[in-house]
């Protein structure tokens, strides 16, 4: 099993999580996924990679190093992105009733390992 | 001070582990170069996140910038670390005091004083607050015109006086605040650089269109309207939301404060910016 299976195994694993990929930010493509029914894959890692380009960009300008983690709140659920090495991002998308923190911890401690 | 300062900066690029920040912090914080004192104390606290005195020193700072909650939430963060510290008892005193409740802040100068029986400057605080406390049962005066009786720490040598601006009532005031209209244009607020200059303008600009994308991402993955976006940097915590539909709001805060408070503050200042936006037009 590889590194990025290997997360997004961990990932999927919390309660609450409707599906995990990675994305290449440089291009929004997915990189490898496992996801639900009924959630894009292609959407979300477009979506996500430009929306967490532009916050690590605006990170930037406020002269702070790069995001370690992203969550972007919504009526029904969240959006979770974790930035790695190589412009690679490994993005979660969970229910409301989700655990975040749990979700967030196998987050930053997964995207540091993808390759 | 300016030699002081020179050397301790000096000493501080030397050795970057050496606990010099302490020495230049409170002296750029006397001077009054309570930005410089701001960043130094902060790299302090990032590299001794468990030392009491780091805390201690930027409380100091805030408080003399005007960020008074910041300063409680420093100077908490201290006794935390250390229960016994007289200067952080003498500090979360000064603001209760400053918060109108004099009672709290009697109670924190008793505390300072079990801790440090020896300072006069405790026992003349203690016994101006009494005095106060008595005057108050007999006819209160008004909080806004009673002067502080005491000061945790001697104030900076000089100061600028700003004009209320939009978030003059959130916790903090202007600082790590930022109202940003669609095209990514600063209504209000400001942020600090790394190195001391306002970032503000080149931060809202890089805002424009993320509440358009948050919106279609939210919506897309069928999770309905977007609420806040946090961001966590190992230096620092920014949340964003959404006043109207057409602004967006930023709050900035040091990674020393939770994540959650931040967003509190920032539902704050959100609130805040809907009165001011609804009033001006």
């Amino acid at each position: 099993m590889t590194a990025t299976q290997t997360a997004l195994d961990r990932v999927t694993r919390v309660a609450g999580v409707r599906g995990a990929l990675v994305v290449d930010a440089a291009d929004g493509l997915v990189v490898a996924e496992q996801l639900m029914d009924g959630v894009d894959g292609q959407a979300a890692a477009a979506l996500a990679g430009s929306l967490v380009g532009r916050l690590v960009r605006t990170a930037e300008s406020a002269g702070l190093r790069p995001p370690a983690f992203v969550h972007l709140r919504g009526d029904a659920g969240s959006v979770l992105a974790a930035p790695g090495p190589d412009e690679l991002v490994l993005v979660a998308v969970v229910g409301p009733d989700a655990n975040l923190g749990l979700a967030r911890l196998e987050m930053i401690g997964a995207a540091g390992r993808l390759a | 001070m300016a030699d002081d300062i020179r050397a301790l900066t000096t000493r501080l690029a030397d050795e970057p582990g050496s606990l010099a920040f302490l020495e230049l912090a409170e002296a750029l914080r006397r001077r009054g170069q309570l930005e410089a004192a701001y960043k130094v104390a902060r790299g302090g606290i990032s590299r001794y996140p468990g030392l009491a005195d780091a805390h201690d020193v930027m409380a100091r700072v805030l408080n003399d910038q005007g960020d008074l909650a910041g300063a409680f939430d420093a100077w908490s963060s201290a006794l935390q670390l250390d229960p016994m510290r007289a200067s952080a008892l003498k500090g979360v005193a000064f603001l209760y005091f400053r918060a109108g409740d004099k009672a709290a802040a009697f109670d924190q100068l008793q505390r300072a004083h079990e801790v440090d029986p020896d300072d006069p400057s405790i026992l003349q605080a203690i016994a101006r607050m009494g005095a106060e406390l008595r005057a108050d049962a007999a006819a209160p005066p008004p909080v806004e015109t009673a002067a502080a009786p005491f000061q945790p720490a001697p104030a900076a040598e000089s100061s600028v006086r700003r004009p209320p601006g939009l978030f003059h009532d959130v916790e903090g005031g202007e600082r790590g605040l930022l109202l940003v209209d669609a095209n990514g244009l600063r209504l209000g607020g400001s942020l600090s650089g790394a190195d001391g200059s306002e970032v503000g303008d080149q931060v809202a600009a890089q805002l424009a269109g993320v509440s358009r994308e948050a919106a279609r991402a939210t919506r897309l993955l069928g999770l309905g309207s977007w609420h806040s976006i946090a961001v966590e940097s190992p230096d620092g915590h920014l949340v964003l939301t959404q006043p109207t539909a057409d602004t967006i709001l930023l709050a900035a805060r040091d990674p020393s404060l939770p994540m959650g408070r931040v967003e509190l503050l920032a539902e704050r200042a959100a609130r805040a910016a809907r009165t001011w936006l609804e009033a001006q037009a």
